[in-house]
């Protein structure tokens, strides 16, 4: 088991295992989305309460759940960082965050749009849409880390630790903000909890959370490699996979 | 459901589409974005071994 | 013959304490901003008892959570200016001490005069007569909380040029429990209901802060210095 975790530190072996990985994982995103997007689209009946509108779930939940866990994904390769100061931990931390960020954002604003014309205003301190501003903004202040030190490997580490205290704190700020939104219920009452949800459209909300999980792997493993092929520039494998390409 | 119902959303077409086209734009903007960033490390690297050896 | 760690940290405590004290022009600084911030909002939204009594708990936080982080800067600048924050790192005693006593010795510095003044912002607030003791009671559990947190926003920082904006960025989203439980206990004490789950919860945030929060600014100190 652990000649397995090593042969996958080797930039090489990564390297080339997955670039074998990356066309698979992008036909089978693509062909989930295909399907879960038609099943969404078309197949499901339109919701009792909300209409057509609902159907902006298949993308504001599936967005949610990878903004989640992309930091966590960005969290743990931080302890990997720390404790065994693996270079693939690294680059898969720093390529995730923009990943992360986006689909914060995406969570964001779709849960905005979906918002709208429940509400009657583009936003509501609603307890899922703050607490995903607030990992929003834990997200930036990632980057933001990121990008102010110099050394690449002073970089990670820094970074790593701070992945690691938001982690911890991600379900404290998640229960307090939940907290307080009960407190104030009053004013709005958000629908973005159906309390059971129609199998019609469980099958393509799931199917759209595997495709994002897929297309999230696709396209951290491009990035990783071209970081790789970066910070590897100088040896004999780079050159020739230069050469070949 | 007609092409003209499904476009229309049941009224919601303001809201659906829109977040619908932003997630388009953003997943394949950042699709797009790390197959450039590929290609044009490889050209620099491919550069930068072609040119005589400088001092690192 | 070494001191032994419990020396070490109270000669560290008492020697960031004079330091302190001799820049004492300095030290009004946090609690100027402070009142300032809060006398900012009646300017900024209406000098109307009722409107700013509603808003009295929540305002009285934000400002003494910003004021606290701008004083950030003074646990760990001066000290990595001049080396002594290297020389720390060698030590033998364990780090996370040390931090937890420049923390302490901060929080002496930096809150403790703004919990001391607090109830005279309520008064400029028109803080309501029951959350008076709520607000103190909620700085002097949530103030060493922000100390701790912002500790480690200090340790990840302190080595950068302009590390002041981004250690806000950085620092705030982790603020937000603090903040959330400390101004709704307020709010609740003013109405007349019982806090003593706020106050638990923030209790317990403290806990975890003064465990584990000094083996993030260590960790972040390592690094930075590294």
């Amino acid at each position: 088991m652990w000649v397995w975790f090593h042969k996958f530190g080797s930039p090489r072996y990564f390297y080339d295992f997955a670039g074998r990985c990356i066309p698979w994982l992008g036909a089978a995103c693509a062909l989930l989305m295909a399907v879960g997007l038609y099943l969404g689209l078309f197949v499901a009946p339109p919701d009792y309460q909300q209409g057509e509108s609902y159907r902006i779930i298949f993308i504001h939940v599936p967005s949610a759940w990878m903004s989640m866990f992309v930091y966590v994904v960005m969290a743990s390769s931080g302890a990997v960082v720390l404790i065994w100061r693996v270079k693939l931990a690294e680059i898969i931390a720093s390529v995730s965050a923009p990943l992360g960020a986006s689909f914060t954002f995406l969570a964001l604003a779709t849960g905005s749009l979906w918002g709208k014309p429940m509400w009657g205003t583009w936003w509501v301190w609603d307890a899922r849409l703050t607490s995903e501003l607030i990992l929003l903004f834990l997200y930036f202040g990632f980057m933001a880390l990121e990008a102010a030190i110099e050394d690449k490997r002073t970089a990670a580490r820094a970074t790593a630790i701070l992945s690691l205290v938001g982690v911890i704190n991600i379900p404290i700020i998640h229960y307090s903000v939940y907290w307080w939104n009960t407190l104030h219920q009053g004013a709005t009452v958000t629908k973005m909890d159906t309390p059971s949800i129609h199998l019609s459209m469980l099958v393509p909300l799931l199917l759209m959370a595997v495709a994002f999980q897929l297309y999230y792997a696709t396209v951290l493993l491009i990035g990783t490699r071209t970081e790789l092929l970066s910070r590897e520039r100088r040896t004999r494998w780079v050159a020739e996979v230069i050469r070949n390409s | 459901m007609s092409a003209q119902e499904f476009f229309h959303m049941g009224g919601y077409a303001l809201y659906v589409w829109p977040a619908y086209a932003l997630s388009l734009v953003v997943l394949t903007g950042q699709l797009w974005a790390a197959l450039r960033r590929r290609r044009k490390l490889i050209r620099d690297i491919e550069v930068q071994n072609r040119s005589p050896e400088t001092h690192t | 013959m070494e001191p032994s760690t419990l020396t070490a940290l109270w000669a560290l405590m008492r020697r960031d304490l004079t330091l302190a004290y001799r820049h004492r022009s300095e030290l009004l600084n946090p609690l100027l901003f402070f009142v300032i911030v809060v006398s900012l909002f009646p300017l900024g939204i209406s000098p109307e008892a009722k409107t700013l009594q509603t808003v009295a708990p929540g305002v009285v936080w934000v400002a003494a959570l910003l004021a606290n982080l701008l004083s950030l800067d003074l646990m760990f600048r001066t000290d990595f200016e001049d080396g002594t924050l290297e020389r720390f790192l060698l030590s033998p005693h364990p780090l996370p001490l040390l931090v937890l006593a420049k923390t302490a010795a901060h929080w002496i510095v930096v809150a403790l005069p703004m919990i001391v003044f607090a109830p005279v912002l309520g008064q400029l607030m028109f803080l309501r007569p029951d959350a008076y003791w709520a607000l103190l009671a909620t700085l002097i559990l949530g103030t060493p909380v922000l100390s701790l947190i912002g500790g480690i926003g200090m340790g990840l920082t302190v080595g950068l040029r302009r590390g002041g904006v981004l250690l806000s960025l950085l620092i705030l989203p982790l603020y937000v429990p603090v903040l959330i439980f400390g101004a709704t206990a307020v709010d609740a004490a003013g109405a007349g209901l019982d806090v003593s789950g706020h106050l638990s919860f923030l209790g317990a945030l403290l806990l975890l802060a003064i465990t584990l929060a000094p083996l993030a600014t260590s960790a972040a100190l390592r690094v930075s210095l590294s």
